[in-house]
């Protein structure tokens, strides 16, 4: 008896030897992912979700600044805010079509170039392609105010030349402002075009080779289609930026003429302190833009365009 | 027999054509693009008297004798780089930690998190900083420096973690098997076998974030109250005439960027290699 009675507790050492061994028991693992998560999802729920909440909540309050907002679930603040501003919602999306299509149009040939032809100089290519983003975006915005102004290198030359009117000018013209984007956010174009083209395999233009396949019908029938992937996150990363921003607007465009939606709740929100308005301003805005960007998503899946964000 | 003889030239002739038509393209778009950074950086170096920097009045290196001379623009700046550097800290920490579980493991909602950094990198940079403003006014929050910060980390810690996520799908898992068989635990598994595997993607997430947060414009503005950054100052200033100090500083921030970038190219390609 007592001899074998120090037998049975033997193999607990054992257990517990291995148990140390073994990092953690596995419900904890399965907890690790959660634990990596939490930190930054807390923090874009607290800063990103919530504010978004907040904002929607605050698109149907009334008041004014001085006695403060209620909330009286006042829809009506969308069908105003839609109607006195539908001019520069429709203008932001003109203008963030017009950009998005000239950045296509600019910017798939260049991508084509480098994906193709680039050889060994692919990433230095695509280095210069980035270039403008070391610069701030004010500063190069501000620069093309600069070269563009009346009494600036290109305009007072032409005028000098006789090219155009003395009254000609640039600046505070839609083609300013459309032109100011179309610069700012080809990069974003390119990219994700390049991506999409690099993947290609060269085999199958060889095998459109073989069967007789022009090199305009190989492209037609077999780059093109490939890289409509790339094609798609292009848009989507330009479109939604340039219809949204206000910078080249402001820097480049007029004082009326050419005010985009992000001026007016840029001005909502400071100048005119109507806070209501200018959450409902936002709200229209994002549920057009998103909703484009959600069905974008559920079609062609979020993986292009997250690659292409990064690079 | 024709349609051959016809054919080839014809190919050939094509051929040609692309071959100057399409590097003409590129080049013609690069030169586009790097117009008003040459521009910046020739007037900065402009023996300008007035306020407004647009004629060409010669060379001088006075702006960068007198590059702190205007104290707000001074401020400005170094309030941009010290958001600029917690920031990369921080949402360095926060992505890697998230691009890290999303790229090693399968757990339930990871489709939901992916989704939320897709809508935060998606989303127009007016509703994130009109959002964010909506919140803090309603809890009356003071604006300043802290909230810019709170909302840089926000913006470039999506960032982050799509770059870091990018960089663990490419990595070997049996590596990390191998260090735990040998008795490696999770903490030192992570820092001994995973963290340097993805370094790479962790450095040029972290430059990523520091570039966006340096540079934003729109969400810092919606965020500001009173503390003014660099783009802010410039985009204040270019009503009445940018002073060539700002051509300065864009020109350093401009070559700094450039040298961090080519640095971690060459060190990302060694490590490859």
């Amino acid at each position: 008896m007592t001899t074998l009675a120090p037998e049975p507790p033997a193999p607990a050492p054992l257990a517990v030897q291995q148990a140390a061994r073994r990092p953690r028991p596995a419900w904890l693992g399965k907890l690790t992912p959660y634990w990596l998560v939490l930190p930054g999802w807390l923090w874009l729920a607290i800063f990103f979700v919530i504010p978004v909440v907040v904002m929607l909540s605050v698109s149907t309050m009334t008041g004014d600044i001085a006695s403060g907002f209620k909330q009286t679930f006042r829809f009506s603040n969308y069908s105003d805010a839609w109607s006195a501003y539908h001019v520069q919602f429709v203008r932001s999306l003109v203008y963030g079509g017009i950009a998005t299509g000239l950045c296509l149009l600019l910017g798939y040939p260049v991508a084509f170039w480098i994906a193709f032809r680039g050889g060994a100089h692919k990433s230095s290519l695509l280095f210069l392609i980035l270039l403008p983003f070391f610069v701030s975006f004010v500063i190069r915005t501000q620069s093309w105010n600069f070269i563009l102004s009346d009494n600036g290198m290109v305009v007072s030359r032409l005028r000098d030349w006789g090219w155009v009117g003395q009254n000609f000018h640039i600046l505070q013209t839609p083609a300013a402002v459309i032109g100011g984007l179309t610069y700012n956010f080809i990069p974003f174009m390119i990219l994700p075009i390049y991506v999409a083209l690099e993947r290609i395999d060269l085999s199958l233009l060889e095998a459109a080779a073989d069967l007789y396949a022009s090199r305009t019908l190989a492209f037609l029938r077999i780059v093109f289609p490939l890289s409509i992937p790339g094609v798609f996150a292009g848009v989507l990363l330009t479109f939604v930026p340039v219809s949204s921003d206000y910078v080249n607007a402001s820097i480049l465009g007029g004082s009326t003429g050419t005010t985009m939606i992000g001026n007016i709740i840029q001005t909502q929100y400071f100048t005119n302190l109507n806070y209501p308005a200018a959450a409902a301003l936002s709200f229209i805005l994002m549920a057009i833009l998103l909703v484009g960007v959600f069905i974008y998503a559920r079609l062609l899946g979020t993986d292009e365009v997250l690659e292409a964000a990064t690079r | 027999m024709t349609a051959t003889s016809t054919g080839v030239p014809v190919r050939r002739a094509r051929r040609r054509y692309g071959r100057w038509v399409l590097p003409l393209w590129g080049w013609a778009v690069i030169a586009w693009l790097s117009l008003p950074i040459i521009v910046m950086i020739v007037f900065g170096f402009n023996d300008t008297t007035g306020k407004f920097n647009i004629r060409w009045q010669g060379f001088t290196l006075h702006w960068y004798r007198d590059l702190f001379d205007i104290s707000d623009l001074t401020t400005a700046l170094v309030n941009s780089i010290e958001i600029a550097a917690i920031t990369t800290v921080a949402a360095t920490i926060l992505g890697t930690f998230l691009g890290v579980a999303l790229g090693r493991y399968r757990f339930r909602g990871s489709g939901s998190v992916t989704l939320l950094l897709f809508a935060n990198i998606a989303a127009p940079e007016v509703v994130l900083g009109a959002a964010l403003l909506s919140m803090f006014l309603t809890l009356g929050v003071p604006r300043g420096f802290w909230t810019i910060t709170i909302a840089h980390i926000m913006f470039s810690l999506s960032y982050v973690a799509v770059t870091v996520r990018a960089r663990m799908a490419g990595m070997d898992q049996s590596l990390e098997e191998a260090g735990r068989d040998l008795g490696a635990g999770p903490v030192a598994t992570f820092f001994r076998i995973t963290l340097p595997g993805i370094l790479p993607g962790v450095l040029s997430g972290a430059l990523l974030a520091f570039a966006l947060s340096i540079d934003d414009y729109i969400i810092t503005s919606f965020n500001a109250g009173n503390t003014i950054t660099f783009p802010l100052w410039v985009y204040g200033a270019s009503r009445v005439g940018v002073p060539p100090q700002v051509n300065v500083m864009g020109t350093i921030i401009f070559l700094f960027g450039v040298l961090a970038a080519m640095t971690g190219a060459i060190t990302s390609r060694r490590r490859r290699a």
